[in-house]
């Protein structure tokens, strides 16, 4: 068996232990119609009866429309809204009406993030009270009532995902709505999306709708459009939760390669080992060093 | 539309999906900019440049339907010789009134004669090519701020997008309405739709996308106070009989059965009370004498003529322009009473309103008696809501309101109990209309809750034997049948709620006509006849809807036809026929005395048969088109002390327009929004986007204060600044700066802010009496603004640049 930490890996369910496991579900986030109305907020807060935020705090952050800024431990969608101005093409141009022609278009990029659900999760490697778990449909969940608060998770998260509660210190994310999945109902966030921007469904079955979508956004000139996290062959071995970008990943606020933080970790238990042994080694010589020495 | 209405903007990304272009026009580059292929920026007020050079576009390039023109419009009707246009008139129509600032619109009467060839110089065809020439793609640039490719790159996807085998949809929403020319908007809207034959087929039409959900059905069982359910007039004080009030009505098409219509309705108003005798008890309504508008009554509070107010679901002290007067008005009555979810700032300006800190309000002495009641939401009870394609949709309850809430059906049918009740045994004529009112509807529950189902079934209407009708052709005038709005009749055709049917699109025709009702007769496209050609063949086989079946000699199709099922399409009316027997089998307008699409309308708009641009109330141009510069017929109350100089013109003093709108994220007024954490976290603050140039010129930081000053008042809002407003350039080489405020925030709520109304003047178009607040002309600055009196000491500099006295304060302070 090869390294469970990295690298492909056909059913992430079977590997977690799962006796025929059911098709491991995920969200395809198509942000090129995502129209930035924070349903999926909304839907996840309500639905997962997230800690409502005290209305002194609640202020303007100045980032277009973005008031949520990032994901959190009460925040497991986000919106980002990004305000961009392009060269424009040369026929289709918007000069002459408008002051400052050569001004270039306007595009506004939206998309809502959430948890990956990665196929090799640091967080979930690095958990040592065995609160953070695989569940039977592919995604990553945290067990509140087994949690001790350590945030071990949250250092070791790639795309700064999970976070703990300051009340009550324990880690807090995205569960892919493990209870309505249980229920036969998509998560709530997939339910409220008007778009269609994020959809919910068996994993292998999204992937190929994005890649379609991708092809068809390229062959009508969308030659920015990429997707994100959708390759098993990636850093965190490919995402439950993938997306299409218009733009780079860094334009969304996403890490351009992210690698599973536990990638290392048999290296470096290797390294550790090997370190141990020279160090028990130069004890061992020292002593016996030691114990040589003449006049001692 | 991706702004406002999310749900619905998810059908035009999937027809984007499936290849259509979506061409978006607005001052402002927002969230339904983001996913349309193209965004046009358009300076506020100057839609019907635009849209004009639209139709000169078609009439000059010879792009018009011209068999559906010919067949299916008033283009061949010629006009009368003493007929003068705005071409001529400087600005404006024959049969104007300066003194009174209306028209009289005998000219505007054609002469009764046609001219199939479109040819004569006085054929509606031909007046409308000369009225529209003027428009061009020069004057789009030099009005709007559009560039000529992107007007070309807009009238281009117009033509290509419409004839036999495609059709186009417009949509709009409030960014059209709110405006002293707004139904004029709609109206060049209008010709377009009816020029390239995109009117009456799958695919055409224009939508008009509401402020929230069922205004439609408040238009058809109105909350409004010129208009009886099914669009049938308020009767006016002259008329003296129910003969007098009935020619008010067109009395051929299907207008023609108004005596049917009417009497059917007083029938189920009055029972057994209304006879033939008595007129079916047509003088137990109110009458109009005049405005009778919600800015009218307004100021009518202001001034101590209104005593006490009913506010249910709305909150004008908020949500209406000039809301400062709003406040006021509310502040000198003797009882107000209020209905919502939760406490809003109509029902708390008396100790919470701006007024308090200027002095033109005291809490202590404030005599206005305010009664809050709790409201139950729309999942709390059960009824229908009806959307913008007329489709009423039935919902159930899902839960109990909570407490003392309750439903607006229990409220007004209790109330109306406890007043007849109150009343029992009066011997008063006056109190008769209550007394004979039918009120009885079975009670379930512990609250004794009103059956809904049991009112939908009156609006149905009744035959004799209390038999459900199925149709309103089956109304009578003569006292036979009850029906509460003569086109809801039939939602309950067959004894069953129609209203209720949720049958998958998976398991019907791609019409879905089982899948709720739509007025009238379950129609899902209205003039539906005019999807096939004159001889009622469809216009192509793509666009087949609706047709002429030679062997079963009736209109047939995917949809209800809406036309007389067995009228061939050769039919010819007798002369002097009435009623539907009017029509021709090629009139597919059945709503219209002649059946004919109108591009000029001779009666029932009040500012002109063909619109014409005029600048906004406020604007900081003149009118390049016209010597006429603002709307010679909106109202704009100068003979109310209060507002009698409210509106700044063309002043330099006021160099920025201003316009408003809302968010996705809260809705309207704020009462069902900022009363919510998870929604006011969204949008926290009131804040004001401007371009970059401007907060460069006016010091404005991204984050920071500005202080936007107008002739009615100043407020402060946090500043966003962002390439989506932009300067607009006009060819005169003026820049227009735009400044957008959503307008959601007041004082009461999780989250407040300045309220953005208060910047409004009282300027209302004058045929539906909706204000301007799209556009209105301001000064910004930066910092926050001056509390207390130095607010007004702020305002009145300005306002003395502008030419114009200090604010009027309320009589007596404002106090009752």
């Amino acid at each position: 068996m090869g390294n469970r930490l990295f690298g492909p890996l056909a059913d992430v369910a079977a590997d977690a232990g799962y006796t025929e496991p059911p098709r491991r579900m995920g969200f395809f986030t198509d942000t090129s119609v995502c129209i930035g109305c924070k349903a999926c907020e909304v839907a996840c807060k309500e639905w997962n009866a997230l800690p409502e935020p005290d209305a002194g705090m609640m202020a303007l952050t100045g980032m277009s429309y973005d008031n949520t800024v990032e994901l959190g431990a009460n925040s497991w969608r986000h919106v980002a809204f990004i305000e961009q101005e392009r060269p424009v093409p040369a026929p289709a141009g918007n000069g002459n009406g408008h002051a400052g022609a050569g001004a270039g278009a306007q595009r506004w990029l939206m998309a809502s993030d959430v948890c990956k659900h990665c196929t090799h999760a640091a967080c979930l490697d690095v958990c040592p009270t065995g609160a953070l778990v695989r569940t039977e449909f592919g995604s990553v969940v945290v067990q509140s009532d087994v949690c001790n608060g350590c945030a071990y998770c949250v250092s070791a998260c790639p795309f700064g995902v999970i976070d703990r509660r300051e009340d009550d210190g324990r880690a807090w994310k995205c569960t892919l709505c493990y209870d309505r999945l249980r229920g036969g109902l998509e998560p709530a966030c997939a339910k409220a999306c008007p778009t269609d921007s994020i959809q919910f469904g068996p994993l292998d079955e999204l992937r190929e709708a994005a890649a379609v979508r991708l092809a068809d956004l390229h062959a009508s000139g969308e030659t920015g459009a990429r997707l994100y996290g959708h390759d098993p062959s990636d850093g965190i071995g490919g995402a439950g939760a993938f997306f299409l970008l218009l733009d780079e990943p860094e334009i969304y606020g996403l890490p351009p390669d992210p690698v599973v933080t536990t990638r290392d970790l048999p290296a470096m238990w290797r390294w550790a080992g090997a370190a141990a042994a020279v160090m028990v080694a130069g004890i061992g010589m020292a002593f016996a060093g030691r114990s040589a020495r003449p006049g001692g | 539309m991706a702004e406002c209405h999310p749900v619905a903007f998810g059908w035009v990304v999937e027809a984007k999906r499936r290849g259509a272009t979506v061409l978006h026009l607005d001052p402002r580059f927002t969230r339904t900019s983001a996913l349309a292929d193209h965004h046009i920026p358009v300076r506020v007020g100057g839609d019907i440049v635009l849209l004009g050079a639209l139709v000169n576009h078609v009439l000059s390039g010879r792009h018009e339907f011209r068999e559906y023109v010919s067949a299916y419009t008033n283009a061949a009707d010629i006009l009368p010789e003493d007929f003068t246009d705005t071409e001529d008139g400087a600005g404006l129509f024959s049969g104007y009134d300066p003194g009174s600032r209306r028209y009289d619109n005998t000219t505007w009467q054609p002469t009764g004669e046609r001219d199939e060839t479109l040819e004569h110089p006085r054929c509606v065809f031909q007046v409308l090519k000369r009225h529209f020439a003027r428009y061009t793609p020069e004057l789009v640039e030099a009005v709007c701020g559009v560039s000529r490719q992107d007007f070309a790159l807009l009238a281009d996807a117009l033509v290509a997008g419409s004839g036999r085998e495609r059709t186009t949809v417009w949509v709009y929403a409030v960014g059209w309405t709110q405006h002293t020319t707004g139904v004029q908007h709609i109206r060049t809207a209008a010709i377009l739709q009816l020029l390239l034959g995109n009117m009456g087929r799958p695919g055409g039409g224009i939508m008009a996308l509401r402020g929230h959900a069922s205004i439609q059905g408040s238009t058809d069982i109105p909350t409004l106070f010129d208009l009886l359910p099914g669009y049938l007039p308020m009767p006016r004080v002259e008329d003296d009989s129910l003969k007098a009030y009935l020619t008010r009505l067109p009395d051929t098409g299907f207008w023609g059965l108004k005596d049917a219509y009417t009497v059917s309705l007083l029938k189920a108003w009055f029972g057994d009370a209304a006879t033939a005798e008595n007129d079916y008890c047509l003088d137990y309504l109110p009458r109009l004498s005049g405005d009778h508008g919600t800015y009218s009554t307004v100021l009518d509070m202001i001034e101590g003529k209104v005593s006490g107010y009913f506010l249910w679901g709305q909150n004008p002290a908020v949500g209406s322009a000039g809301s400062r007067l709003q406040r006021l008005g509310l502040a000198k009555l003797d009882w107000l009473v209020v209905r919502d979810l939760a406490l809003i700032e109509s029902a708390t300006f008396w100790q919470d309103s701006n007024e308090i800190a200027t002095g033109e309000l005291d809490p202590t002495r404030c005599a206005t008696e305010v009664f809050f009641l709790p409201a139950a939401a729309h999942v709390e009870k059960e009824g229908s809501f009806t959307n913008t394609q007329r489709m009423l949709q039935w919902h159930d309850k899902a839960v109990d309101p909570p407490g003392d809430a309750r439903s607006d059906l229990w409220f007004i049918y209790h109330l109306g109990k406890r007043i007849r009740a109150k009343l029992a045994g009066s011997t008063d004529d006056r109190d008769r209309p209550l007394l004979d009112l039918t009120w009885t509807y079975p009670e379930e529950g512990e609250d004794a809750e009103p059956n809904a189902e049991a009112v939908l079934r009156e609006v149905n209407g009744y035959g004799p034997g209390g038999r459900l009708l199925n149709g309103f052709t089956e109304l009578a005038a003569d006292g036979s049948t009850s029906c509460g709005a003569w086109i809801y009749s039939g939602c309950f055709a067959g004894g069953v709620n129609q209203t209720a049917r949720r049958k998958p699109h998976t398991e019907q025709s791609w019409v879905a006509p089982e899948w709720g009702w739509a007025w009238p007769a379950n129609r899902r496209i209205l003039y539906n006849r005019a999807s096939a050609d004159p001889q009622g063949r469809p216009w192509s086989e793509k666009k087949a809807y609706v047709w002429w079946d030679e062997q079963a000699s009736q209109w047939t199709g995917h949809d209800v036809p809406d036309f007389e099922r067995a009228k061939p399409p050769g039919f010819r009316p007798e002369r002097g026929a009435s009623g539907p027997a009017a029509l021709a089998g090629t009139d597919p307008f059945i709503m219209l005395a002649d059946g004919r699409g109108h591009l000029f309308v001779p009666s029932g708009l009040a500012d002109g048969p063909l619109p014409a641009h005029y600048e906004p109330a406020e604007s900081p141009v003149r009118n390049s088109v016209y010597g006429q510069d603002d709307s010679p017929v909106s109202k704009l109350y100068p003979d109310h002390a209060i507002t009698h100089d409210q509106v700044g013109g063309h002043s330099a003093a006021y160099p920025c327009v201003v316009t408003t709108y809302r968010l996705t994220e809260h809705h309207t007024a704020g009462g069902m929004s900022r009363t919510l954490s998870r929604l006011s976290e969204l949008q926290p603050e009131l804040f004001c986007e401007i371009s970059p140039a401007l907060a460069a010129d006016r010091g404005l930081e991204n984050g920071g204060w500005a202080t936007i000053i107008t002739a009615r008042s100043a407020i402060e809002a946090r500043v966003l600044v962002t390439r989506r407003v932009r300067p607009l350039r006009l060819s005169d080489g003026s820049v227009i700066h735009h400044v957008g405020l959503p307008y959601h925030w007041g004082t009461a709520g999780l989250v407040r802010g300045d309220t953005v109304n208060d910047l409004l003047p009282f300027a209302v178009d004058p045929n539906v009496l909706i204000q301007e607040s799209k556009v209105a002309t301001c000064q910004i600055v930066a910092g926050r603004r001056p509390r207390g009196p130095a607010l007004t000491v702020l305002v009145n500099e300005h306002r003395r640049a502008a030419g114009l006295g200090d604010l009027p304060g309320g009589p007596e302070r404002g106090n009752g």
